[in-house]
């Protein structure tokens, strides 16, 4: 229905063209919201964890502190970007783009429920993979350009880590793909209809979707895997060079990344946009709401893990991450293999 | 001209000039982040392919973890460009004459009948076609020896990386982590039980 308004309304243009125009339509319908949510998130951290802290949080600006996120941008946009005086500035003034571009642009094949997608191409989790696996260089070009040492040293931790970590990921994504036996998102999704919460990947990859999650706290560089930023040992990491607007595009693609992982989790493990129980009451609610929730419920973790853990040593994330993370995700991914031909019972995941 | 040549020709420009500033410029530094641009460029000439799986596998093994790790390595080394280019001169007779091959090669193919009416792109395929599994079933039953052969020669490399570079380090202060784990209070924490002594001010009261 909007699709024929818009096309009405741009009959003027050639037919090429008015698919551009409502390509770039639906891209600021899925990238506005996500901005908001970005914004909300951070305020939700601070909130957050504050009550956990027995504190209140901000509560200033607007109505509960509920402007606060306006507040914070306006002040970061009238900040100087100060560049410093021997840093690359080309490449000072790129980083901060390079880490925060694949973070949205990993929402095109998002699928929000099962017509709502912009992209459902073939090998749309793979697509998720590299974009999120390039997110790293806006880190390492940051730390680099910065000509700092406390930004050095945060941008190698940074890198060490996440390519550890990826392949954990990776073969936590091997064993998503192997049970659904699709690299398209909204397949697997789908192939985790039918009853409900029982019939989700989180029961049967169990291991695989903490493996994934632990991951992906681990590539978003959050506590207690943030030894890119160390606060106490480094300062600020990466970022330690960056103001203004700089630091704000930094922070923004800390959220959206998080945001993205909590997301691609709900998707491959939480069944998606699916209802907690295929029955009435349930179904009524849409399925972008319920995306929505799981998606939310599930980003509270990771406000929830940095008021609670401290900083893992360096030493300890590598140990994690080599000689925990893969052999789990090994074996489990021969489980599934074996599971999905020979049982008592036939095949799992049909 | 139509989208999907105006596509190809861009990335195609980009590629060039970025495989060309690889070799040009002068950081290391910089060379290794124009080798990912050039990476992703092909990357996205490939997907105007119809081989996305291959794209994005480009993306993700050389893009997002190889070029990670040699930026890692390039980034800490202490290069001196001076030395590197020691030898320029003497080396651009051979690089020239290699080049120079390569060139005429090319240009034998391209004149020899390589046109796109003697080799006709393939038909589309439709949106419902699944190039990843086409990929695994090839591999999987005609390249099965070949793929598993290639495999094990990657294990057996990362085996002698290993071999090669593990090596015991007397200074080493790593802590076994179930031993940290398994300590308990007692190993730690002695409480010692002592009778409590007069107050020093009375002592002091009592001897004046």
């Amino acid at each position: 229905m909007i699709r024929d308004a818009v096309f009405y309304m741009t009959s003027w243009l050639p037919e090429s063209l008015q698919i551009l125009v409502w390509v770039m339509l639906k891209i600021v319908f899925i990238l506005v919201p996500l901005i908001l949510s970005v914004a909300y998130f951070t305020l939700a951290e601070r909130k957050v964890i504050g009550y956990m802290q027995l504190r209140v949080g901000p509560n200033r600006v607007g109505p509960k502190g509920l402007f606060q996120p306006f507040a914070d941008v306006g002040k970061l946009l009238m900040k100087e970007v100060l560049i410093p005086s021997k840093s690359n500035k080309y490449l000072f003034l790129i980083a901060p783009i390079l880490s925060l571009a694949p973070a949205f642009a990993a929402w095109a094949v998002m699928p929000f429920s099962d017509q709502l997608v912009l992209a459902d191409i073939d090998a749309s989790l793979l697509y998720v993979l590299a974009l999120t696996s390039m997110g790293v260089y806006g880190v390492i070009v940051a730390g680099w350009a910065s000509n700092s040492k406390y930004a050095f040293l945060g941008a190698m931790r940074s890198a060490a880590q996440i390519v550890a970590y990826e392949i954990a990921m990776g073969f936590a994504l091997v064993g998503v793909l192997m049970a659904a036996g699709s690299l398209n998102l909204r397949e697997i999704v789908l192939a985790q209809s039918g009853s409900g919460i029982a019939s989700w990947y989180m029961w049967p990859l169990f291991p695989l979707f903490i493996v994934y999650f632990i991951s992906g706290v681990a590539e978003t560089n959050r506590a207690p895997f943030d030894v890119a930023e160390g606060e106490s040992e480094i300062v600020a990491g990466f970022h330690v060079e960056y103001s203004g607007m700089g630091f704000a595009l930094f922070f923004l693609a800390e959220y959206a990344n998080m945001i993205l992982i909590a997301a691609l989790t709900v998707l491959m493990f939480l069944g998606g946009w699916l209802p907690i129980i295929e029955t009435a009451p349930f179904t009524w609610i849409p399925g972008v709401m319920w995306f929505g929730l799981k998606t939310s419920a599930v980003a509270f973790f990771f406000l929830w893990f940095r008021a609670t853990f401290p900083r893992y040593r360096y030493d300890q994330i590598m140990r994690l991450g080599w000689k925990i993370l893969i052999p789990v995700t090994l074996v489990w991914i021969f489980v599934i293999g074996i599971a999905k031909f020979y049982t008592p019972f036939g095949g799992f995941f049909s | 001209m139509t989208f999907l040549q105006l596509c190809f020709y861009f990335f195609s420009a980009v590629l060039v000039f970025a495989a060309g500033m690889v070799v040009t410029v002068r950081n290391p530094v910089k060379s290794a982040l124009f080798l990912v641009l050039a990476f992703f460029s092909a990357a996205c000439i490939w997907i105007t392919l119809e081989a996305e799986f291959l794209a994005i596998v480009l993306v993700l093994v050389y893009v997002g973890a190889v070029m990670v790790l040699f930026l890692f390595v390039v980034m800490m080394l202490d290069i001196d460009l001076a030395v590197m280019r020691a030898g320029f001169t003497r080396y651009l007779p051979v690089g020239s004459v290699v080049a120079l091959l390569l060139i005429g090669e090319i240009a034998l193919v391209m004149i020899s009948g390589f046109t796109s009416e003697s080799f006709p792109a393939p038909a589309a395929h439709g949106a419902d076609y699944s190039n990843s599994k086409e990929l695994g079933l090839l591999i999987y039953t005609v390249y099965v020896y070949p793929f598993e052969i290639a495999a094990i020669i990657l294990l057996v490399a990362i085996v002698a990386a290993i071999a090669l570079t593990m090596r015991r380090r007397p200074d080493s202060k790593y802590i076994n982590p179930s031993e940290q784990v398994k300590v308990n209070r007692d190993d730690r924490l002695r409480i010692v039980k002592m009778k409590s002594e007069p107050k020093p001010d009375q002592q002091i009261g009592g001897d004046a």
